[in-house]
């Protein structure tokens, strides 16, 4: 190894890393480790003139191994790898260390043991450098079909922008209709436009579209394969009906003597039968029958929607359908679930029949809703005098939901708007603060105020329904300290809306399980890069649009619809990937095939031989993300680029001052030599 | 080598259970050739020697010398040392000289615990006096020594510098036949090798195995295995996956999983932790509740982890208390070697 020869360069970063790391010192410094040919400082390394400098001592010194400090290499890494690979070195040669996060942002109060941690960090890296090997990427062709996964706005977007590029899609949504969250609303804020009117031309775009497949009521089960290649396994549930038969006439649900609460189209505020449509503008527009509802496969008998459909479309032996699709890219865009306002007993939801969640108002004032867009009580006939609106239901509140749901807020104001319009009540919102950010928000949240809604600023300790003042008796008693001025207030109301929080779907941990994406610990999908990438994930090939990712609203939501959409028709005119090599390869030879492996990859790399007994890692598969490797018992899987010699010298080398003795330590208890 | 052109022996046993010289002796009617092969120089346990007759030796006359038994004493040191000094080839032999084995285990206390429990506290001592052994005592017929007891134990490669090493609790008959015959036809190989194999115990194991989840582990006296499945699959603990084979896969085989005698795979640094890693992953639960409740069911996880390995291990031992100064565990490199007096 003596002939290596190493290059390190300390980055400034403005006065990010050079205002609290004395980073002359450390250049210096770095010049005098084993195998250093040369270390610089320089105030912006990622600039052109730094990525130059690097090139030019490749060239001019024959450098054979690149050490850049800088920042974190989730920043910078492609950027120093290109710049060794104009060079001739080959790009995996070259290693960061990470003084910025990791030293001068963390330590800002202590100048000098942060210039001390950017000397072992720097130390650790030219050790871990001089162990590394030169990686060569393989490269796969691309399927040109693309899943995407939830048919609301997010999901509609992003199929449609793939179609009219001209490449297939399958859409697969798991409920009967696509349209999603968004197909419930009345109005959508700021600018109170038809949220149906909107919608249905798209939802019918998308039904209509020749390049695209849509598979309602539908779910994905399996997924295997890498970027460019999955192979997913689709269960399309059986809907009873035959859709080549039927006309979506209606006869069958308008005689279904069936009555089930609708839970997820009327948020639980109206009814639908056993057989059913969502909703009249469903895409596509043909009924299911609930088996569990439905009184023919309870009971034996009934069968009301055979006997008189036109067509003899039902079909009650209809079974599941499997279907396996080859495709490319994959595009989640599984939305969002509404926070259970239950959790939360002191509001009463549930317990006092006129507290409502804000799914269940927009179902209420739509026109096409249970009450025919008439703003009134649980009893369905009494216009209420007084509402309140309560804000942050399981958001920003460190029991529930830590964080800002960044809709409610303006859907808060909305309805603020809607209750004014259809009747002559008080309207109270109980905010903590008002978000009105983005276009025309805060004008908006300027009407509302002119219209009169009243604005109380403090969270809502408890919604009750005993009184104990005049005025109270048969009202919801909304319990707040306004801290504004700084007193409790007892306001009774007739009505109490919660603008409950958007949440991850239930499910999100096992679809995130399933194609091998991460969850926050929030439970939403994490993007690759909160600014820089927050569409892609950390497995090539699938990426997150819409709710599912964060919440919120339907511009933001169409945006990265419509972003998800470019990033995959980037590949598909790519027509082949690159396949980084940095992952875990199994010494067969030396694979006792005791299966510990087998059962770990988030990715589903690895397979068992059963002859000759050994697992095998499927290089298109896996990430390199380490688990197999340290879980072997056998120690034969070698992370490439991570090998164990080169995390070994790593801390060698970040233990320098402690090794090198310049700390000092006591025996922990002296020998007794004779 | 002796006048008569055969290459000298010696054998020795510092803190170890005397199991290691029974095997050599395992090697059945292949000692004739030993016998017929070296010269045997030192053999206490079997032939009587004095610790004189090898002070009396040359440096490096003895050709090999093959040391079982941790480094528990001044004593075993003092032997270690001087059995260096004098031969060309020093085998650490067996689990304990290896990587410290049983004795070990004891460094998860220390020298004051050792001897409070054993001299005072343990159920069978009967002591009124509170007598405990000295390095020095009085009597009338002049001064008796004993060797200091050390507060660690060591493995020998932590003493000495060692060329080969043989794996095993004890070392099975075949591969210190194999080392004899290497020895014997001069075919060694590069010094600082393990003579035995380079995968684990599952892979000589017949049993047939599964993705593995375990729900919870069931000491040996709770189930009767089936004869054919993975142990560690049935939930009864086996170090097999872990531990280096050349055994035959002898427990498994007889419903007993493998306590991991033959120490960690090729390569490996630390096969306590190896273990943790691989058994962690495997273990099926989610939440930190059931994770504590599968881990309830495996009793002594330090002594199952790094029963045979644990003296060898990153750790060494347990820090009972921080000494002043004290600021990181020691690097392997630091720990006291040759005694300079005895360096050649
Ligand atoms: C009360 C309320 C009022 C609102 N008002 C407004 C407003 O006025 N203006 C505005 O801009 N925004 C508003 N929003 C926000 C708006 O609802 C969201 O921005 C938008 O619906 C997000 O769309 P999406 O496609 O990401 O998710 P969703 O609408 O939740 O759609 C996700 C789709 O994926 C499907 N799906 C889920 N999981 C799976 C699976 N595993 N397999 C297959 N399919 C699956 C679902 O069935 C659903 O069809 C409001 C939100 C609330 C709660
Ligand atoms: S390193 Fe191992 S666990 Fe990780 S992705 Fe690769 S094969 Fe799977
Ligand atoms: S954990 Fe290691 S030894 Fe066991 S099957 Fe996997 S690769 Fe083979
Ligand atoms: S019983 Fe033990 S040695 Fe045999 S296969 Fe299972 S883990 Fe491996």
């Amino acid at each position: 190894m003596t002939e290596e020869k190493v290059g390190v360069y300390i980055c400034h970063c403005g006065n990010n890393i050079a205002g609290t790391i004395d980073v002359e010192a450390v250049s210096e410094w770095a010049a005098t480790l084993p195998h250093v040919a040369v270390a610089r400082d320089y105030r912006f390394m990622c600039s052109s003139l730094g990525q130059e400098l690097v090139e030019q001592d490749i060239k001019e010194l024959g450098l054979t191994r690149v050490v850049v400090a800088a920042c974190s290499p989730h920043m910078h890494e492609p950027t120093f790898r290109k710049a060794c690979e104009r060079a001739g070195l080959n790009p995996y040669l070259m290693e960061m260390a990470n003084i910025r996060e990791h030293a001068s942002w963390v330590h800002q109060h202590d100048k000098e043991a942060a210039t001390e941690k950017a000397k072992a960090l720097i130390s650790g890296a030219v050790k871990r450098a001089l162990e590394l090997s030169p990686l060569e990427p393989s490269r796969v062709p691309i399927q040109e079909a693309t899943l995407v996964v939830g048919g609301g706005i997010a999901g509609i977007t992003t199929a449609l922008e793939i179609a009219d590029a001209g490449h297939p899609v399958y859409l697969v949504e798991r409920e009967p209709s696509i349209g999603g969250h968004m197909a419930q609303l009345d109005k959508t804020f700021p600018t109170l436009d038809c949220s149906s009117c909107i919608l249905t031309p798209k939802m019918f775009d998308t039904g209509n579209h020749p390049n695209i497949t849509l598979l309602s009521y539908s779910e994905v089960e399996e997924v295997s394969g890498y970027v460019g290649n999955f192979t997913v396994r689709v269960r399309k549930k059986a809907r009873k009906v035959n859709t080549d038969l039927c006309t979506g006439c209606g006869e069958c649900w308008s005689r279904c003597p069936a009555k089930v609460v609708d839970t997820v189209y009327e948020a639980g505020l109206g009814y639908r039968t056993a057989i059913y449509r969502p909703f009249p503008q469903a895409v596509p527009k043909y009924p299911v029958i609930d088996v569990e509802n439905c009184i023919y496969f309870q009971k034996g008998t009934c069968k009301a929607c055979e006997k008189f459909c036109p067509t003899g479309a039902i079909d009650f032996e209809q079974e599941d359908e499997i279907l396996e699709l080859e495709v490319g890219n994959i595009v989640l865009a599984t939305g969002y679930d509404l926070f259970d306002a239950r959790r939360i007993p002191q509001y009463g939801y549930g317990r006092l029949a006129n507290v409502f969640t804000s799914l269940e108002f927009e179902r209420m004032v739509n026109a096409a809703g249970p009450t025919g867009g008439k703003v009134v009580l649980r009893d369905g006939v009494t216009e209420p005098q007084s509402v309140a609106i309560i804000h942050c239901v399981g958001s920003r509140d460190k029991n529930y939901n830590p964080y800002c749901s960044a809709t409610c807020c303006m859907a808060a104001l909305k309805f603020g708007h809607l209750v004014k319009e259809k009747t002559d009540a008080e309207v109270y919102s109980f905010y903590i603060d008002v978000r009105a950010a983005f276009k025309d928000y805060e004008e908006f949240y300027n009407r509302v105020l002119e219209e009169g809604v009243h604005f109380v600023r403090g969270r809502v300790a408890e919604v009750t329904d005993a009184a104990r003042q005049p005025g109270e008796e048969g009202k919801l008693i909304v319990q707040v300290e306004d801290t504004l001025i700084g007193k409790q207030r007892r306001i009774p109301v007739d009505m109490v809306i919660l603008m409950a929080a958007m949440e991850p779907r239930a499910d999100a941990e096992e679809i995130a399980h399933l194609f091998g994406v991460g969850c926050s610990a929030a439970g939403f999908f994490t993007e690759r890069h909160p600014k820089l990438d927050p569409i892609a994930t950390m497995s090539d090939g699938i990426f997150i649009a819409g709710a599912c990712q964060g919440p919120k609203d339907i511009p933001a939501t169409v945006g990265q619809g419509a972003a998800a959409a470019a990033r995959v028709l980037t590949l598909i005119s790519q027509g082949e990937v690159e396949i980084e090599p940095v992952r875990a390869i199994i010494d067969e030879e030396r694979c006792s095939g005791c299966r510990i492996c087998n059962n770990l990859c988030p990715y589903g790399a690895i397979d068992y031989i059963e002859d000759p007994g050994v697992s095998r890692v499927n290089p298109a598969l896996c990430k390199g993300c380490g688990t197999c490797v340290a879980a072997c018992p056998s120690q034969v899987i070698t992370g490439q680029h991570f090998t164990f010699e080169s995390i070994m010298s790593q801390i060698e080398g970040l233990l320098y001052d402690v090794s090198n003795g310049h700390e000092t330590y006591a025996e922990p208890a002296p020998l007794e030599t004779a | 080598m002796a006048e008569n052109g055969k290459p000298k022996l010696a054998l020795y046993w510092a803190a170890s259970c005397g199991g290691c010289e029974i095997s050599v002796l395992a090697i059945h009617e292949k000692i004739l050739d030993v016998a017929e092969a070296f010269d045997i120089v030192f053999w206490p346990c079997v032939m009587d020697f004095k610790v004189s007759d090898v002070e009396a030796l040359e440096d490096g006359e003895i050709d090999v010398c093959l040391f079982n038994g941790a480094i528990r004493t001044d004593e075993n040191a003092h032997m270690a040392h001087l059995l260096r000094r004098k031969s060309k080839v020093m085998v650490a032999y067996g689990s304990c000289a290896m990587e410290g084995c049983m004795p070990g285990l004891a460094n998860f206390y220390d020298r004051e615990r050792i001897m409070q429990f054993v001299y005072h506290d343990s159920p069978s001592t009967d002591n009124p006096d509170g007598v405990e052994p000295q390095t020095r005592t009085e009597v009338p017929e002049g001064e008796l020594t004993l060797p200091g007891f050390w507060n660690t134990v060591r493995t020998l490669d932590q003493i000495v510098p060692v060329e080969y090493f043989i794996p095993g609790c004890p070392p099975e008959a075949k591969w210190t036949e194999a080392a004899i015959n290497a020895i014997i036809s001069g075919e060694l190989p590069p010094p600082g090798s393990v003579i035995g194999m380079d995968v684990t115990v599952c892979d000589e194991c017949p049993r047939e195995r599964s993705e593995k989840k375990i729900t919870r582990f069931y000491r040996p006296y709770e189930i009767i295995p089936d004869p054919d499945i993975c142990l560690l699959d049935q939930g009864l603990f086996c170090a097999g996956i872990a531990t280096r084979a050349g055994c035959g896969a002898l427990c498994p085989q007889v419903n007993m999983g493998c306590r991991g005698c033959y120490g960690p795979n090729e390569g490996v640094v630390d096969g306590g932790a190896r273990l943790i890693s691989a058994i962690a992953s495997v273990i099926d639960a989610k939440t930190p509740e059931e994770i504590d409740a599968v881990l309830d069911t495996l009793p002594d996880p330090a002594g199952y982890f790094y029963r045979f390995t644990l003296a060898r291990s990153l750790m060494e031992r347990t820090r009972l208390e921080r000494q002043n100064g004290h600021k990181v565990a020691r690097p392997l490199e630091e720990v006291p070697r040759l005694d300079p007096a005895l360096k050649e």
